[in-house]
């Protein structure tokens, strides 16, 4: 099992504390990310799960009077020291949203999007990686004929593996998705869990999921969040067989939640 | 079940009727004005009177060249958008990703009012702040020109654009926004990349509205163009707008004589203006505007 080797660790968090304006939304989080696998984060609603996902690529620097204490460390360099660079960050650390959140522009462009920000012109190179995106968000056979379409002509499953692609042609190396299912019907959403099982080869994925059977099915690692503390983490079989806590018990077992 | 069937019933009648009757009457206006404004076809030719260069209504036989009044419409309109919409759009750029929102929540409705300003009281300013400092300053005949009437128009179109751009900005979903930044755009690129090409469709119509308020405003520009009915060769050259025209003219003249026909046909190429457009906004909107979830 990955989850074994230490030196498999993608992502570190340290004594991780977010506050919103005084409130803690997390305190004091620890935990590793491991390389290659996918970690699903559940809890109830409020318990912070999402909030911990936009620390790890610093999207919460937008929301006025957040103030984040602790270290997370990407290959072993803290994202939150004072010379990261947040656009490198970002280009390495890419994300999906809750609803498919396509730019209003073709297809093509959503996905050549990120490319050409950070400086791709080359029309060719530009192409092969709309087709390699695609491909990889297994969109290509139902889009090739349409890429200069309007994104906003899809179906909203569509949208969101065309998101997951827009995330990709960038080349991340961790892939952050943040209930990337919860606005789809159930078809769209076995597509997409495909999809990630499938993507894993490539990336690092931190999933934020309501569905405790999606987190079974799709990820290695489950972390169970509850008012804003990790109470426990573990590998997907353990926690969903015999929990350590009584509360992940609870949780699990429907008991809450 | 039968009560509500028929208070129902009764509350559909009384909506249609009503409806019924505003769209009526805006068919009767048309109508009237097609019938009043299509003779002044028997006093002279269409050609004659849309490309005619004189307008001289009163004299004997009179003339009825609408060009330079069309012109100075087509001019002061223009002059004004070039004046009043860039400036909106800065405005709405400003209110929408700039100021801080307790600013915006005060800035926004004080452009809104300005928008109600009568417009009157702008022309009472054109004529005596604008035109004599136009008359000093450039060393003018008049600072009665287009010019001056341009820059009160101006006055009046940057509330409407600058307020209705502001919305379609701001009217871009925030997880769009989200979704740049996530991929490592800056402020300025999620703006300039997302947020402006999304929002452009709705800037359009907004400035094509600020437009058409610059067509049919009347006031202003009766008291600050000029009102000479010459094509306009600088800026500041006096000019008479089809609608200044109309305001002027229509007390003066006997009901049923061919100038009293030529200025309802003024008239009728106004709505025309507006009507193109009304149309032109109407297609961006059925074309462009992106249908946010």
């Amino acid at each position: 099992m990955v989850i074994d080797s230490m030196n498999n660790v993608k992502i570190k968090v340290e004594n991780l504390s977010l506050y919103y304006g005084d409130s803690p939304a997390l305190k004091n989080i620890n935990m590793h990310i491991y390389n290659q696998s996918v970690t699903a984060l559940i809890g109830p609603s409020g318990c912070g799960k999402s909030s911990f996902l936009r620390c790890l690529n610093r999207m919460n620097d937008f929301i006025p009077n957040t103030r984040v204490e602790g270290n997370v460390y990407l290959d072993g360099l803290n994202i939150y020291s004072s010379n990261v660079e947040l656009i490198e960050l970002r280009k390495k650390v890419g994300m999906v949203f809750q609803r498919p959140n396509p730019f209003p522009m073709s297809i093509y462009d959503n996905v050549a999007f990120g490319p050409r920000l950070h400086g791709i012109k080359d029309r060719e190179k530009l192409d092969e990686i709309v087709e390699s995106s695609l491909r990889s968000a297994a969109l290509w056979d139902e889009v090739k004929g349409i890429l200069t379409r309007s994104a906003l002509s899809l179906s909203g499953g569509q949208q969101q593996r065309l998101c997951v692609a827009r995330a990709i042609a960038v080349k991340p190396e961790v892939l952050l998705m943040d209930e990337p299912t919860s606005a789809l019907d159930p078809l769209a959403t076995a597509r997409i869990e495909q999809l990630i099982r499938n993507l894993k080869k490539y990336f690092t994925i931190v999933i934020v999921t309501h569905n405790m059977q999606q987190a079974a099915r799709i990820s290695d690692v489950t972390a169970f969040f509850l008012m804003g503390e990790l109470i426990e983490v573990e590998p997907t079989e353990k926690i969903f067989t015999a929990p350590e806590d009584q509360r992940t018990a609870d949780y699990i077992t429907g008991r809450f939640g | 079940m039968k009560d509500l069937k028929a208070t129902d019933f009764i509350a559909k009648i009384t909506i249609s009727t009503i409806a019924m009757i505003g769209i009526f009457i805006l068919i009767f206006i048309l109508f009237f004005l097609a019938k009043e404004g299509i003779p002044i076809l028997k006093s002279t030719t269409l050609k004659d009177l849309l490309f005619g260069l004189y307008w001289y209504p009163t004299y004997s036989p009179p003339e009825f060249g609408m060009l330079p009044l069309i012109a100075g419409s087509l001019a002061v309109t223009l002059l004004s958008s070039l004046i009043a919409l860039p400036i909106s759009i800065l405005v709405s750029l400003f209110l929408s990703e700039v100021c801080p929102k307790t600013l915006r929540n005060i800035l926004k409705p004080t452009l809104e009012i300005l928008g109600f300003l009568p417009s009157v009281v702008l022309g009472f300013l054109g004529m005596v702040i604008i035109a004599p400092w136009l008359q000093n300053s450039f060393d003018l005949l008049t600072g009665l020109n287009l010019f001056n009437a341009s820059i009160l128009l101006g006055l009046l179109i940057i509330p409407i654009t600058g307020s209705l751009a502001d919305d379609a900005i701001s009217s871009v979903p925030t997880d769009i926004r989200a979704a740049a930044f996530a991929l490592g755009a800056t402020r300025e690129e999620t703006i300039s990349k997302v947020v402006l090409p999304a929002a452009l469709p709705g800037i359009l119509q907004a400035c094509l509205l600020g437009m058409m308020r610059g067509v049919g405003e009347t006031m202003v520009v009766l008291m600050a163009a000029g009102g000479a009915a010459i094509i306009p060769e600088s800026l500041f050259d006096p000019v008479r707008p089809l609608t200044s025209t109309i305001a002027a003219e229509m007390g003066e003249t006997p009901v049923g004589s061919p100038h009293y026909h030529a200025l309802f046909f003024a008239g009728l190429l106004l709505l025309l203006m507006t009507l193109i457009l009304n149309l032109t906004a109407i297609w961006i909107e059925k074309r462009w505007r992106w249908q946010w979830r």
